[in-house]
């Protein structure tokens, strides 16, 4: 009854990966709303590097990891900065793919379909029914396989 | 090189109370593991993969608002609560924020139960109750969800932004001589901007995934088949 979210979820990681690894170098480099709240009072340069005055952002210490070789969206070693920061852009797309759905999947619920027959027999059924199909079933079959 | 720095720095809030929100975010989300279980099946798991991977991604795309000199980035609550729901929601924001500060130095690893605490706990949260809320009321159309979308995105920026205003009320590093309300201000001031850029970014996300997966909106689900005769089931969706 339900189609698999896979295909789905390729095209949206596809669509991440191109604003994480592309579009990223088109960002606006201003401080944040945060950054800029805190640096009020304070007056900058150029490079956002505080030059005068008083302000929260004078408080802040240095990242316990600020040496990762990610640190700041860069890749450190690579001096193109649009290939740092579009590479730096995919490879946290991917990581965080792989943690939250890795984490997710390891957390998810085995419920009626996982017990029904084992982990390769619900895939090969699933698989199968997803092409057959229709498309206006799902959104009614989502909540009837709810408790 | 700058400092591209998005999050609350190491410094900005002091350890105790650092320390305190790091407390308070574990057992916040220990909860969301809890009550997020019972909606993590097969499908929804890889889709809120998608959604962390996403909301990195996005967060990347800092965008100029209007005032001059600032900018603003997707913090991800509405989003992640519209496609995944609340619980689940949360988690895909906590996770983007572990990874950021611990790959990508941005938000300071002492500051991260505070960084939680505002994006993926208060965002999320004043997220999900106006969705809930406006998903009822308003037409379920295309323009209806984009409107809640909206809605949800702006509220839930200013919530986190002033979670950030009662942290530094605890526990600012830096003597305010008791202008906090003009801290607050300034905040809510750039939020609201932000937040506007938010609700567009989650509104065109989320009425494009509608359009193209209906079944994977959260949000949507026992909502839609009006006409289904399988009424008892849908109080029992949440």
């Amino acid at each position: 009854m339900n189609k698999r979210p896979w295909a789905f979820v390729v095209g949206g990681l596809l669509v991440a990966l191109l604003l994480a690894g592309v579009v990223s170098n088109y960002a606006s480099s201003h401080p944040d709303g945060l950054d800029s709240s805190l640096l009020k009072g304070c007056t900058v340069d150029a490079d956002h590097n505080i030059t005068g005055g008083s302000c929260p952002a004078q408080q802040a210490r240095d990242h316990e990891l600020a040496d990762s070789p990610l640190a700041d969206y860069g890749v450190r070693g690579i001096d193109n900065a649009f290939l740092s920061t579009g590479l730096s852009g995919v490879l946290g797309v991917l990581l965080t793919f792989a943690v939250g759905a890795g984490a997710f999947w390891l957390l998810r619920r085995r419920g009626a379909a996982a017990t029904a027959g084992g982990g390769t027999t619900t895939d090969a059924a699933t698989t199968a029914g997803a092409g057959t199909a229709p498309d206006a079933a799902p959104a009614a079959g989502g909540p009837a396989t709810r408790s | 090189m700058e400092t591209l720095a998005m999050h609350i720095s190491n410094g900005i809030i002091n350890g105790p109370v650092a320390a305190v929100f790091a407390a308070l975010a574990l057992a916040a989300l220990t909860v969301c593991v809890l009550r997020g279980r019972r909606d993590l099946d097969d499908r929804l798991a890889p889709m809120a993969g998608l959604v962390a991977a996403f909301i990195f991604a996005v967060q990347m795309l800092n965008f100029p608002i209007f005032t001059a000199g600032v900018s603003g980035h997707l913090l991800g609550g509405a989003l992640a609560a519209l496609l995944v729901g609340p619980w689940v929601g949360a988690l895909c924001v906590a996770v983007v924020l572990v990874v950021q500060a611990l790959v990508f130095g941005d938000g300071g690893v002492a500051m991260l139960g505070l960084n939680i605490t505002n994006m993926a706990l208060l965002g999320t949260a004043a997220a999900y109750l106006l969705i809930a809320l406006l998903l009822r009321v308003l037409p379920r159309t295309p323009a209806g969800l984009a409107v809640t979308a909206f809605v949800s995105s702006v509220l839930s920026v200013l919530v986190a932004s002033q979670g950030f205003i009662v942290q530094y009320w605890l526990g600012g590093t830096a003597d305010l001589g008791g202008n906090l309300v003009g801290l607050a201000g300034t905040m809510a001031g750039a939020h609201l901007l932000i937040g506007i850029g938010e609700g567009l970014i989650t509104a065109t996300t989320v009425v494009t995934v509608a359009k193209v997966r209906p079944d994977l909106v959260y949000a949507l689900r026992g909502l839609r088949p009006a006409a289904a005769p399988a009424v008892p089931a849908v109080g029992g969706v949440r």
